[in-house]
């Protein structure tokens, strides 16, 4: 099977990008290497082609009580040009997909979801649709193209390009503009790095020859392009989920400490929310961040020991290339998540010794 | 890509260095490209004997992990242990800082069949 293209894969081969098939796609994993690319995230700017993520349209009178069933936060509260993080649940209190949903106006949302999810997604989107005949649900995927431009000067690179005040955008903010005279783009100050940054959502037929404009653009700030690679350290440091590691379709959003996405009392509740509540007393593991002592690395996978016991697994884990350590993610059984709580990973038959963390691996200094 | 001409080359992408019954073995400028910045090794104890084709190294980038086999039975006399903490050299200079193990070699009838440097080169396509 052919894999699936963005606008700008031919821009990474340029580059001598390693690519690889990435749900379905074929999409950069390095440029110049993961510890660089993180860095130049850090301290300047990257540039992400994340085109590959699909975008799905509700429109109409009844798309804000649609979303309200289908997700798990409060659709009510995004006031039109911001975005909000939810979960999309099953029947059992599963997650079908974590998604952000940006109000474009009154009565029309874009949902981005992830990219191996996105036909699992559409179809569970239109057979949950409790209102078909007031919202119109479309498959927008193939007509964006979407790139991120994050890091402290990521704003300072792009500003140049764009016909909209980047500074007047707040956090979780967007605004319809031009990016390099493309008309009809979102400007959203959001993404998955920990800093701050920019997602751009352009039409895909336009899209082309704004990656070689940004990189142009962001070469004074020290930008580079930036792989899936780093993209996944970027959001391990600060303790972002990624589907298929900490979500998937059997572990509750509750399991996932997701409680502040997860309105289990929004009037009328929404998909997998009385599940959710059945099961909340029952749960058996919860995730937790941990800190590895030593250079052994956890991965995906490995299971996680205390007392001679085995208290869980490990859902993501990597060498955190701004701390220099290894940090994971892991479902592990109460109380072991407590912070301070000293386990172990079994990392291929060996012991790596490690301690449990509160909050993000990498926190920026202030500045 | 480098490929030195004194070296000989494994189907798993190692080099070694054959003086005697001796053998400095590490991984290959193609290997280490393959693998990305390599954060961690696992290296055999002193005095540890393995059969021919046996994994006797881990070497872990942040993407993966790749084990590192012997194509001769041995006994392990060296490790290098400045790799400790700067584990950057297997990918900087994999024939020189980033060694690996240091060898005696028990049967050598697992050197015959490994690459010359030209061959190797052909083989990865560098």
């Amino acid at each position: 099977m052919d894999l699936r293209r963005t606008p700008f894969t031919d821009r990474h081969v340029a580059l001598g990008a390693r690519m690889v098939d990435f749900a379905g796609y074929l999409m950069p994993v390095q440029y110049s290497g993961i510890q660089q690319e993180h860095d130049a995230v850090r301290q300047a700017a990257g540039l992400f082609d994340v085109s590959h993520m699909g975008q799905v349209r509700f429109t109409g009178p009844k798309a804000l009580a649609t979303l309200q069933w289908l997700l798990s936060n409060d659709v009510s509260q995004v006031a039109i040009g911001t975005a909000q993080y939810a979960c999309l649940c099953n029947e059992r209190g599963g997650v079908v997909d974590d998604v952000f949903t940006y109000r474009v106006a009154q009565d029309d949302y874009l949902v981005v979801v992830n990219a191996s999810n996105r036909a699992k997604d559409v179809a569970w989107f239109h057979a949950h649709n409790p209102n078909p005949e007031g919202c119109t649900i479309v498959d927008q995927s193939d007509d964006w193209a979407l790139l991120a431009v994050q890091g402290p000067k990521a704003l300072q690179a792009l500003q140049g390009l764009v016909n909209v005040d980047l500074e007047s955008i707040a956090r979780r903010g967007f605004v319809s503009g031009a990016v390099d005279g493309v008309d009809g783009c979102f400007i959203a100050r959001t993404g998955y790095t920990g800093e701050d940054g920019f997602e751009l959502f352009i039409p895909v037929n336009l899209a082309e020859p704004l990656w070689d404009k940004i990189l142009a653009a962001g070469a004074a700030v020290g930008m580079l392009p930036v792989g899936l690679g780093a993209r996944d350290t970027l959001r391990l440091e600060v303790r972002n989920c990624l589907y298929g590691h900490e979500l998937s379709d059997d572990i509750s959003p509750l399991q996932a400490r997701l409680n502040w996405v997860t309105k289990l009392d929004k009037s009328g509740g929404f998909v997998g929310s009385e599940a959710i509540l059945a099961r909340r007393d029952s749960e058996t593991h919860f995730l937790a961040g941990l800190v590895i002592e030593g250079s052994r690395i956890g991965r995906d996978g490995m299971r996680v020991l205390a007392d001679g016991q085995d208290i869980g697994w490990v859902t993501s884990g990597t060498r955190a290339p701004s701390l220099g350590r290894g940090v994971c993610m892991a479902y592990l059984r109460p109380p072991y998540g407590k912070p301070g709580t000293q386990v172990v990973v079994d990392v291929r038959g060996r012991e790596a010794a490690a301690v449990i963390v509160k909050g993000p691996f990498y926190v920026k200094e202030s500045a | 890509m480098n490929f030195p001409k004194n070296l000989v080359y494994t189907a798993h992408d190692e080099w070694l260095l054959v003086a005697g019954d001796e053998v400095t073995l590490g991984i290959s400028d193609f290997a280490q490209d393959a693998l990305g910045e390599i954060v961690h090794v696992e290296l055999p104890e002193v005095d540890a004997e393995f059969a021919a084709g046996a994994a006797i190294c881990e070497v872990e980038s942040v993407k993966a992990v790749a084990e590192v086999y012997t194509p001769v039975a041995c006994v392990v006399i060296a490790v290098n242990e400045a790799l400790d903490g700067a584990e950057d050299a297997l990918n900087s200079d994999p024939y020189g800082a980033g060694w690996l193990v240091k060898l005696r070699v028990t049967d050598a009838s697992g050197l015959a069949g490994l690459a010359d440097a030209a061959t190797y080169q052909a083989r990865v396509g560098a």
